[in-house]
């Protein structure tokens, strides 16, 4: 049953992840890739788990590596597509 | 505590859902980031007092800080035409640390289930080659590799490492506690050549499709190594990711007419059949006192820009030039292909940097009934996404391609740095024309003598 229950997981979230980027304009494409990095970014929280479990050093210092490279991909994902988002202005609001 | 974590990672994962889906409007898309970004520090924080996590609290702050100090300096600091290399470079950190993760795992030997392994070693794969493959992508766009590297044979050649890999991977999935920590290692090693030898033959006008599949590909490793340590926000973020990046990814590869194994697995113009037409007519030059003198007294402007005004860092100049016109009663619109630049929707962006208000660009689809009533198209660095010859030679090897219809309009002008081909190497049909005239120059020079021209009007 377990097993079953991860697999419905796995389904719904690609079913959603599809529909919500089927309706997506074309001008948005570029922060919404950018924004959806920014979103696997969540992987700092496996690799923190990774590395708090750790036991050798070795495995200590792989744990490093990916908490490292997952802030970057976290924080670089978020300041991006953020400055990007920042510039989209309707001729509407003029400032 | 254990309830208290797996009720916030949930709070997490409807964050990034609604945030994802709020980017699906420019009036809501800031917004959405917000959010999402309110999730993940949410996520963050309280996975210090999650369970299985019993030491080393220093080190992880210390790598958070340090990983995130490096990535907000970059990522304040780059310049809106380097976006696509940039995230790719963050895309791949993700990639890598969804494989350092299975590492770790797998370093540790510990008993579990066959579906776990086999969904560990798969996500560990797949990570390393978004890793490796995101990092050449980066390196390419940095134009710190400029060649592409092809042999003959290259295909079956990693094919063959593929296939190693392959076996490899079954070996380590279905062998339980026995593998040794050489064959691990020499796993990892041949997954970041793989990837290293996927993107190497990759030209850089098929980047946007590129890009958007190692994005996938990351989303999906995360989700696997999510399933692994029984973490449903990793695993829900990273499906919805993994799923989101993978229409994107055929989305580019439509906007381009080709499958996406061609993409991967051929390269353009390997695979035209008999010989393109011959092009009729000549190249006829104009200046750009006369370019000015036709918009200003034009009805309708449609500009076309490409990644030659990226280079060229045009994009002010061409909106400074833009409300010029508009202020003396033209209207000023923008046709952006779906594949113009090194990723999806990137002209947007730098339009959107020079501040050009996103209601007056469109799509292929929305602007392509209107070059018939277009005075002028004005063509910026674009080349083959402007070839009439994607509608009419079966020959090319553009065939089939969904083009802007520049040709279509009263006058087409373009703005090219020289007479050569652009990156397909085919020659463009509408250089050719009868109503084209080709401004030659540079991007940003060659708009700021039209604005000098039409200030002087």
């Amino acid at each position: 049953m377990e097993g079953f229950v991860a697999l419905y997981i796995f389904m719904l979230a690609a079913f959603t992840g599809y529909e919500i980027i089927s309706k997506v304009p074309v001008i948005l494409h570029t922060p919404l890739m950018s924004g959806s990095n920014f979103v696997h970014g969540i992987v700092l929280v496996g690799a923190m788990v990774a590395m708090g479990h750790a036991e050798t050093d070795m495995e200590t210092a792989v744990g490093f590596l990916a908490v490292l490279l997952a802030a970057g991909n976290a924080v670089g994902g978020y300041v991006v597509t953020e400055r990007m988002l920042e510039m989209f202005k309707s001729s509407g609001d003029k400032k | 505590m254990s309830f208290i974590v797996d009720a916030v990672y949930f709070i997490a994962a409807i964050l990034f859902i609604l945030g994802l889906k709020q980017m699906s409007s420019p009036v809501t898309a800031r917004r959405g980031i917000i959010w999402a970004g309110v999730g993940m520090v949410l996520a963050t924080l309280i996975t210090y007092f999650h369970s299985e996590i019993n030491h080393n609290y220093l080190w992880m702050t210390l790598a958070i800080g340090l990983g995130g100090a490096i990535a907000w300096a970059t990522g304040k600091k780059v310049a809106m035409t380097d976006m696509p290399q940039m995230i790719a470079l963050y895309n791949g950190m993700g990639g890598g640390s969804a494989a350092a993760i299975a590492a770790v795992v797998l370093m540790q030997q510990k008993e579990m289930s066959v579906t776990l392994q086999i969904l560990a070693v798969f996500g560990a794969l797949i990570g390393t080659i978004a890793f490796s493959g995101s990092m050449i992508a980066f390196a390419k766009l940095q134009g710190l590799m400029r060649k592409t590297y092809r042999f003959s044979g290259q295909q079956r050649v990693n094919l063959g490492v593929f296939l190693v890999i392959f076996i490899i991977s079954l070996y380590l999935a279905f062998s339980g506690t026995s593998y040794g920590m050489t064959i691990l290692g020499i796993f990892f090693v041949l997954a970041l050549i793989f990837g290293i030898m996927m993107t190497v033959p990759i030209g850089g006008a098929d980047m946007p499709v590129v890009i958007s599949l190692y994005n996938a590909f990351t989303g999906l490793a995360v989700g696997l190594e999510g399933y692994v340590l029984g973490n449903p926000a990793m695993m829900i973020a990273g499906i919805v990711v993994g799923s989101a990046g993978t229409l994107l990814t055929q989305l580019m590869a439509k906007a381009m007419n080709r499958p996406i194994t061609n993409v991967l697995f051929s390269n353009f113009g390997d695979a035209p059949s008999g010989d393109a037409e011959e092009v009729a007519g000549s190249m006829k030059e104009i200046d750009a006192n006369d370019v000015a003198v036709m918009m200003a007294f034009a009805e309708k402007v449609v500009i076309i820009p490409g990644y030659g005004m990226a280079v060229a860092q045009a994009q002010h100049k061409v909106w400074e030039m833009s409300k010029l016109l508009q202020d003396r009663g033209v209207a000023v619109k923008f046709a952006i292909h779906p594949v113009a630049g090194r990723m999806p929707g990137h002209m947007n962006v730098l339009l959107a940097e020079a501040g050009v208000p996103y209601d007056i660009i469109y799509d292929l689809d929305e602007i392509n009934e209107e070059f018939n009533t277009a005075d002028v198209a004005l063509v910026i660095g674009a080349n083959d996404v402007v070839n009439p010859a994607a509608r009419t030679d079966t020959n090319s090897p553009i065939y089939g391609m969904p083009i802007l219809n520049a040709d279509y309009a009263k006058h087409a002008v373009v703005i090219k740095r020289g007479k050569g081909t652009g990156f397909s190497g085919i020659e463009n049909q509408l250089f050719f024309a009868d109503n084209t005239r080709m401004l030659y120059g540079d991007g940003a020079a060659a708009v700021s003598e039209l604005i000098v021209g039409i200030k002087e009007l």
